[in-house]
C-alpha cells in the first residue's frame, strides 16, 4: 500500500534547468541578426514609395545611402519634403560628390564599380531633387542606383 | 567551524537576466532588407556630343506633370494603362532592328505586336523617355518607372518561357548561383539582347 501512497504526494517541480539555455540560444540569435542604424535620422522615417519590381540590395558594405524627405526640425532645416541628409547631415545636392568620394575611400579599388547608392526618398518629395541629386552622381561616375521602394504585391 | 564545500551559486535568476536582453534586442532589431528599384545611370556625354537622330516612331514619351497627370504620346493616361502601352509598343517590331557590331539584327522574329508601321521598329530601337517637372511627386516618377519595367520584365519573361521553357527571373537566379556558367549566361544575354531596357529620363520641365 505504501508504494501507491507515495505517488501522490504533489506534483513535481518542472525542471528549468534548461530554460536560460533556450533564452541564451534566442539571445544570441538576435544579437547576431540586429543591425542598429548606423546614422541617425535626422529627417522623418521616410516614407517610402511601393513598387513591384524591386531587387534586394546586396553587399550592404557597398551601398552608400542618401536620404530625402521632411526634416524634423523644421525651424532649423525649413519645412518641405525636399531635404537631403547625407552621413548625419542635412545636406545639399552640391554635397554629394564629396559624400560619394568619401564612401569611396572606404572600399578597396576593385569593388568601386559595383557600388550603389541607395536613395531613399519620401514618395512626396519632388521630382526635381532626385534629379539634381542623379546629375551630381553622374558627375562622379556614381552610375548604380537604388531608389528604395518598399516590395508591393502584385495585382 | 564553517562549511569547507563550496555553496551552490543560485542559477534561478539567470534565466530573467537573459530575458530581459532578448526582450531588449526584440524590440530594437530591425529586421528590414533594402530593397529598390535599381537603375544605371548614363554616363556623362562629352562636351561635344550630338545626339543620334531618332525617329519618331522609336520613340515613346511620357509625360508626367506637376499635378502627377500622365501624358503618353499625346493623350492623357491612366497609369494602370501604362504597362500595356508600353508592352504594346516595345513588342511592335514594324521594320527591321539596329545594326549591332556590323551585324544587321533585321526583323523582329519574335515579336508578337502589331507590326504597325506607325510604332517601333524594333525592340532594340525602341526607347521610353520619361519627361517629369521638377514639382512632380516622386512616388508617382517611381510608379511610372515601375510600370515600363514591368512591362519589359514581362516580354523578357515570355520570351524564356518560350525559348528556354523556364521564367526569366528563374534563369537569372541560377545565374547568379552559378556565375561560371557560360551556357546560362548565354542565354541571359540573349534575353536581355532581345528586350534591351531602354528608358531615359528628359530634361525636367521646371514650370
Amino acid at each position: 500500500m505504501s508504494k501507491f501512497r507515495k505517488k501522490k504526494k504533489g506534483m513535481p517541480a518542472v525542471n528549468t534547468a534548461s530554460l536560460p539555455d533556450i533564452v541564451f540560444m534566442l539571445l544570441f540569435f538576435f544579437m547576431v541578426t540586429t543591425t542598429m542604424r548606423e546614422t541617425d535620422l535626422k529627417l522623418e522615417n521616410p516614407s517610402l514609395p511601393s513598387a513591384t519590381e524591386v531587387k534586394k540590395l546586396e553587399h550592404k558594405s557597398l551601398v552608400s545611402t542618401i536620404y530625402v524627405g521632411k526634416s524634423k526640425d523644421v525651424a532649423r532645416h525649413g519645412a518641405g519634403f525636399n531635404r537631403i541628409q547625407l552621413n548625419d547631415k542635412i545636406a545639399t545636392a552640391e554635397d554629394v560628390p564629396a559624400f560619394i568620394i568619401n564612401s569611396r575611400s572606404k572600399v578597396s579599388e576593385a569593388e568601386v564599380p559595383f557600388m550603389t547608392t541607395s536613395i531613399k526618398a519620401d514618395k512626396e518629395s519632388n521630382v526635381g531633387t532626385i534629379i539634381d541629386i542623379r546629375l551630381k552622381l553622374r558627375d562622379v561616375n556614381a552610375l548604380k542606383i537604388s531608389y528604395s521602394a518598399s516590395k508591393a504585391v502584385d495585382n | 567551524m564553517a562549511r569547507r564545500e563550496n555553496p551552490e551559486i543560485n542559477a534561478g535568476s539567470m534565466a530573467d537576466i537573459a530575458f530581459l536582453l532578448l526582450i531588449f534586442f526584440l524590440v530594437t532589431t530591425t529586421m528590414n532588407v533594402d530593397s529598390g528599384v535599381s537603375k544605371k545611370l548614363s554616363e556623362k556625354p562629352p562636351e561635344d556630343y550630338v545626339p543620334p537622330i531618332i525617329k519618331e516612331k522609336n520613340i515613346f514619351e511620357v509625360n508626367i506633370n506637376r499635378n502627377n497627370d500622365l501624358l503618353v504620346e499625346g493623350d492623357r493616361m491612366d497609369i494602370k494603362d501604362l504597362q500595356s502601352t508600353a508592352m504594346a509598343f516595345i513588342d511592335n517590331g514594324g521594320g527591321d532592328g539596329k545594326i549591332d557590331e556590323g551585324v544587321a539584327t533585321g526583323p523582329c522574329t519574335y515579336c508578337q505586336g502589331e507590326k504597325s508601321i506607325s510604332s517601333s521598329d524594333h525592340p532594340n530601337k525602341a526607347i521610353i523617355s520619361v519627361q517629369s517637372d521638377r514639382g512632380t511627386e516622386y512616388g508617382t516618377y517611381l510608379k511610372v518607372q515601375d510600370e515600363l519595367i514591368k512591362a519589359y520584365s514581362t516580354l523578357r519573361n515570355r520570351l524564356s518561357k518560350e525559348r528556354y521553357g523556364i521564367p526569366f527571373p528563374e534563369l537569372e537566379d541560377s545565374y547568379k548561383d552559378d556565375r561560371s556558367n557560360l551556357e546560362l549566361k548565354k542565354k541571359v544575354e540573349d534575353i536581355k539582347r532581345s528586350y534591351p531596357e531602354i528608358i531615359s529620363d528628359a530634361e525636367p520641365t521646371s514650370n
